[in-house]
Parts: C-alpha cells; sequence; structure tokens
C-alpha cells in the first residue's frame, strides 16, 4: 500500500461497478422515511439495503413507499434476504427482489440459523449461495466470522463476503479481529464486516484491519440522534481506510521520545 | 366465484380476472411490486394476460426498510 500518496485509494468495486463510499447502510428501524433519507444521505453510502415484504392489503395507495425516497436511480439497492431460515426461502425472495427491481441482480442473501443469536446458518448458506449463482444472481453473503466458510462461498462464486463483527443488531464491535484477519488474508473478493459495529470506532477497527467495507443498520438508526450517527460513520470509515493505508506504526513496549535529546540546555 | 389465497389472505373474486385487474382492484396500479404465482415468479409481462384461477396462491411483495 505504500504506492499511495495521500488522497488516493483504490476504489471498492462491487460487481465491475465503482463505489465512492465504503459504507453500505441499512434502511430498517428508522422512525419514519424522512428520517430515513436524511440518515441515508448523511452516511454517503452508495450502496443500501432493503428488505422484502408482503405488501400491506389496507394500505393506503397514496401512502409513501421506501422506492420513492431512496430511489434506486441515486442508490445501489441490495435487496436482502433477512427473515429466511432455509434456503429455499431464501433463493425464492431473491427472485422477487429481482423482479421487484426490473433485473437488478445484486443480493445480499442471509440465511439464518436462529432466532435469539440471528447467527447465520452456514449449511443453508452455502446451498442457497449455490442455487443463486446459478440462477446469475450477484450475491453479497452475510455469514459467520469462519474463515473455512468465508472461503467457500468465494470459491462457490459470491463477489463478496461479509463476516459479522457480533450478532446482528448487538453492537458489541467485532469480537473476533483474528477471525476476521484470516479472512482478509485468504480472500480475493471484497471481505465487508456486515453487523455488530455499535458505535464509530467499531467501524474503524474494521477499516483499519483492511476490510473492504462496512455494513451497518442498527448502529445509525437506534443512535438518539441517528442523521449525526450517519456523518460519525462516514467519516469513521473514512479515517479507518485512511489508517489502513497509510501503515500504523509498530507497537512498542517501551517509551520513545517525541522531542530531540540534543539542545537541551538543563 | 373464485377462491384465491392473496399475502396468506382467503379472498373471493366474482368473474374472470387478470393480475392487472386484481392490482388494479387493490389500489396498486403503477405501484413498485413483484408478483408471485404459486411460488413461481410472474413476470410484469405477463400481468394483463394472466388470469386468475381457483385455489391460486399470490404474493404480492414491495420494497421495505431493512439491514
Amino acid at each position: 500500500m505504500t504506492q499511495n500518496t495521500p488522497g488516493q485509494d483504490k476504489p471498492l468495486i462491487i460487481a465491475g461497478k465503482t463505489y465512492s463510499s465504503r459504507l453500505l447502510v441499512g434502511t430498517g428501524k428508522y422512525k419514519d422515511l424522512d428520517e430515513t433519507a436524511r440518515a441515508i444521505e448523511a452516511s454517503g453510502a452508495d450502496i443500501v439495503t432493503m428488505a422484502v415484504r408482503r405488501t400491506n392489503l389496507g394500505q393506503n395507495p397514496d401512502e409513501p413507499n421506501l422506492l420513492d425516497v431512496i430511489s434506486p436511480e441515486r442508490y445501489t439497492l441490495l435487496p436482502n434476504t433477512a427473515g429466511c431460515y432455509t434456503a429455499d426461502d431464501a433463493v425464492r425472495t431473491c427472485r422477487l427482489a429481482r423482479e421487484l427491481l426490473d433485473g437488478h441482480n445484486l443480493v445480499k442473501l442471509e440465511v439464518l440459523g436462529d432466532q435469539k443469536t440471528l447467527y447465520p446458518d452456514v449449511v443453508q448458506t452455502l446451498k442457497a449461495a449455490e442455487q443463486l449463482v446459478k440462477e446469475e444472481f450477484q450475491v453479497m453473503v452475510y455469514t459467520s466470522d469462519d474463515p473455512l466458510v468465508a472461503r467457500q462461498l468465494e470459491e462457490i462464486g459470491c463477489i463478496a463476503v461479509m463476516p459479522l463483527g457480533a450478532p446482528i443488531g448487538s453492537g458489541l464491535g467485532i469480537r473476533n479481529p483474528y477471525n476476521i484477519r484470516i479472512i482478509l488474508e485468504n480472500a480475493k473478493v471484497p471481505i465487508l464486516v456486515d453487523a455488530g459495529v455499535g458505535t464509530a470506532s467499531d467501524a474503524t477497527v474494521a477499516m483499519e484491519m483492511g476490510c473492504d467495507g462496512v455494513l451497518m443498520n442498527t448502529a445509525i438508526a437506534a443512535a438518539q440522534d441517528p442523521v449525526r450517527m450517519a456523518r460519525a460513520m462516514r467519516l469513521a470509515v473514512e479515517s479507518g481506510r485512511d489508517a489502513y493505508l497509510a501503515g500504523r506504526m509498530p507497537r512498542k513496549l517501551y517509551a520513545s521520545a517525541s522531542s530531540p535529546i540534543d539542545g537541551t540546555f538543563f | 366465484m373464485l377462491n384465491i389465497q392473496l399475502n396468506g389472505e382467503r379472498r373471493e373474486l366474482e368473474g374472470s380476472v387478470s393480475v392487472t385487474e386484481l392490482l388494479d382492484r387493490l389500489g396498486f396500479t403503477g405501484k413498485r411490486l413483484a408478483v408471485e404465482l404459486n411460488k413461481e415468479i410472474l413476470p410484469k409481462s405477463l400481468h394483463a394476460t394472466t388470469m386468475l384461477n381457483d385455489g391460486d396462491i399470490i404474493e404480492v411483495v414491495g420494497a421495505v426498510g431493512g439491514g
């Protein structure tokens, strides 16, 4: 990374498309659509996740829709398979998402194993990933921080692997940085930490380790002031990326004076 | 009379109804939606020509906030 002069960086490339922001954000848990739109704007994110759900049959037809405030023309939408506990449900959800978004085939695959932890079911995740790749979806996959599973998902053809930092919505930060490091070392596709970020420093830690990006939702939406937190996360991801590119100083056990010894007059 | 299952609810429909007509009746004209008919995607291009049959299971979905 020493060839990078300040201000220069390789862009994040996902499925052949270049993105300037390395922060990906969700649209869940906001107070209303107005707050959603303002937080997403402040985050600077280019890629924004959404869920696919049954339309409310009794709804007022004039009620604004998520896609009215998060326009598919401005943002790259990343439909998720949240709430799916089987590979079949996840594949079905992705097919509906592709139809909903007029053939847009980028998806975030997540197959959950347990309601209490929302931990990924990696067996079902691998199965769904194989099917989705066969059906020509571009799969960004949420998974555990197991380096072997991450590698298998890459081998199947997922275009980005997104290990969790901690359980979804827990805000516990990156609980196993060593696993994330091993995943990064092995990977030839972008690695993004998805889930677990609680505050700005967590996002910075992920980026300082060399992750290609961070995906978060609750850390912004559940903050007291989501719009301000969205901005904090934008800066945190940028800072962490810059620190990674700059290359940190080595850690030393003992002190090393910052001011010269020569020229002291006492 | 047609009996269908729409987003998990039983519905009775009068006469012969296309998917486009069903969406119109629901007030969904022009909305960004996706339709699944008996667990298969029904592309938008086929909504107008696809007639509903007794016992059909239909899911009409849209985008909502999510992470």
